[in-house]
């Protein structure tokens, strides 16, 4: 997972080929096989998906299964005008506000942490033993042991407290994986040069470190981002009285049996894929612009 | 400045965030599980190890973590075969990189998406009136539709798959992309059998991966209360839906016991996984 975003470079600087088909352009048996699992997969991870992103498109006889009813968009406006599927605008609100809190703070703590990490230290087994743990811990023990902890403190919780701390216990050791992956294609040399030639610490990491791992950080972005979106155990007991969108989604699936949740899931997947689109565009822009500065010597 | 004061000093935001959101949670939870409670939310800090001695005694904590390590089980084998062949087809039989990288987005843009949602999506195709119930009677193989489908264990492993493949799938690809072609052309030119090649290279060598996601795959399913609730109709129980429901009634303190007994039980799987491979040198590489 950590390595998603990352691949691509890997990849292109290994040469590929049909290792297993010996003669060129002749593909084995197994090569139908697997490829026949792998349509499958991609069949069974989409398929689902878009069943309810059509079925969200039903007029207002519609049913939460096939056959469609009718075609408009009635359960979209039902969504954000009904009070009785909850308050679906202002979870909303919130999960996006939450969602760049989370995104800002997780860029700028685990790329401090990465640069850490290139050099061995006194600690770091404990450190990155603490973010392990962190990432692993089942979400509801945390959320409890957090909510108890405010309880204690008398603070009450929040979402933009309790839950963006509880939040963060996720996403950043997430970040920090990355960034490890990022990073481990650094040459340190670049570094010590800028300092050779006379620029501070400040400079050397603003105009040599941050322009050139600018793609990893990107997907370090993409990651808080979605991740805190989408977040549900650790939110749930640390959120406070106002819910996040995943929470109001969670209660949806209890009591609510129209489209409308079907609508809602349109709604928040296409926030996802926006979100997708415009991170992978900057990465693959990044990587372009970089390819014609270095044509262009 | 010396190397580990510069080095902390840039791990501190890091620990400010890992100390009061997972360091002191954690012993919150401890703590909390040898106090006793009055029944209203409150805890008496009195130290007792009834909780525990409630919990180990009784028939149903037994029973809630066959149910929860049957499903562990279950997807576990179910995502580590899938996501091996996805991976090596990837790797191995894709020649173009820019097709092998497309393909590998593809499988990863729903893990971005939400998973509730990924979840609830199913309902469409396994329910009563579903599209699989109505294709089989359509076609004819069944006379009734097949309410087990959904709201049932089979429902709560298909979303579990459906959610976690992934997890197997980036890591093992990670592995098996750093395996050298050349080791395998030269053991095909050896006279290797293709079954000896998989056997004897591609296995071993992408068993970091294999382990990795493993943990992945094991402690979200462990730690997972909310597919087993919805997919499975209320039908069936895990330890965290226990758990859940003992926070819910406010008795926070058996709760705790259990919070306390499930971390022991995963920390000693992840442990026995951990003996096959190092973490650390697997994710820093």
């Amino acid at each position: 997972m950590t390595l998603a975003m990352e691949r691509p470079d890997i990849a292109m600087t290994q040469p590929r080929r049909g290792v297993v088909a010996t003669q060129p352009g002749k593909r084995p048996w197994t090569f139908y096989i697997l490829a026949t699992v792998f349509v499958l997969y991609v069949a069974a991870l989409y398929g689902p998906m878009i069943c309810i992103y059509i079925l969200s498109f039903q007029d207002v006889r519609g049913g939460l299964v096939f056959p469609m009813k009718g075609h408009s968009l009635h359960w979209f406006i039902d969504l954000f005008t009904q009070v009785r599927t909850g308050d679906v605008k202002g979870s909303f609100d919130r999960s996006i506000k939450l969602a760049v809190l989370v995104t800002i703070i997780t860029l700028v703590f685990s790329f401090m942490a990465g640069l850490a990490f290139r050099r061995r230290f006194f600690g770091d087994t404990f450190v990155f033993y603490l973010m392990i743990g962190s990432l692993v811990a089942p979400g509801l023990v945390l959320g409890l042991g957090t909510g108890l902890l405010f309880q204690w403190f008398g603070i009450g919780p929040a979402w933009y407290t309790s839950a963006l701390g509880a939040q963060l216990s996720w996403t950043l050791p997430f970040g920090v994986l990355i960034m490890f992956a990022v990073i481990s294609r650094f040459d340190n040399a670049w570094e010590e040069a800028a300092r050779d030639l006379g620029a501070s610490r400040w400079q050397t990491i603003r105009l040599v470190v941050i322009p050139i791992l600018a793609p990893g950080l990107v997907a370090v972005a993409l990651f808080g981002f979605t991740l805190s979106y989408d977040e549900f155990a650790r939110t749930l007991q640390t959120a406070g009285s106002l819910n996040t969108l995943p929470l109001e989604i969670w209660s949806m699936t209890l009591n609510v049996t129209s489209p409308s949740l079907y609508a809602l899931g349109t709604v928040t997947t296409v926030v996802s894929f926006v979100i997708i689109g415009v991170s992978i565009g900057a990465i693959i822009l990044i990587n372009k612009r970089r390819g014609v500065r270095a044509n262009s010597h | 400045m010396s190397r580990n004061l510069t080095a902390w000093l840039y791990v501190t935001p890091l620990m400010l965030v890992l100390v009061p959101f997972f360091l002191l949670p954690i012993l919150v939870v401890l703590a909390a599980s040898v106090f006793e409670t009055d029944g209203f939310g409150g805890l008496t800090p009195t130290v007792t190890l009834a909780n525990y001695i409630d919990l180990l005694t009784s028939a149903q904590t037994l029973q809630l973590y066959t149910a929860t390590l049957k499903f562990t089980v279950l997807t576990w084998f179910f995502t580590v075969i899938i996501g091996f062949f996805v991976a090596y087809f990837l790797v191995f039989h894709i020649r173009s990189q820019l097709l092998a990288i497309s393909l590998f987005l593809i499988c990863t843009v729903p893990f971005w998406t939400s998973n509730i949602i990924r979840m609830i999506s199913w309902i469409p195709l396994l329910g009563k009136e579903g599209l699989i119930n109505t294709g089989l009677l359509k076609v004819g193989v069944i006379d009734q539709p097949i309410e087990a489908l959904l709201f049932s264990s089979l429902a709560v492993v298909i979303a579990y798959v459906h959610q976690l493949t992934i997890f197997m799938v980036v890591p093992i690809f990670n592995s098996m992309a750093r395996i050298d072609k050349r080791v395998v052309e030269a053991a095909i030119d050896a006279g290797a059998s293709r079954f000896d090649v998989m056997r004897l290279i591609i296995i071993p060598m992408s068993k970091n991966g294999i382990a990795l996601g493993s943990i992945f795959v094991v402690s979200i399913v462990m730690g997972d209360f909310f597919v087993v609730k919805v997919m499975s109709g209320g039908g069936s129980a895990s330890v965290v839906s226990a758990f859940y429901e003992n926070v819910g009634v406010l008795q926070y303190p058996i709760a705790a016991a259990s919070a306390v007994l499930l971390t022991i039980v995963l920390v000693a799987i992840i442990s026995l996984i951990l003996r096959v491979v190092d973490i650390r040198r697997e994710i820093t590489q």
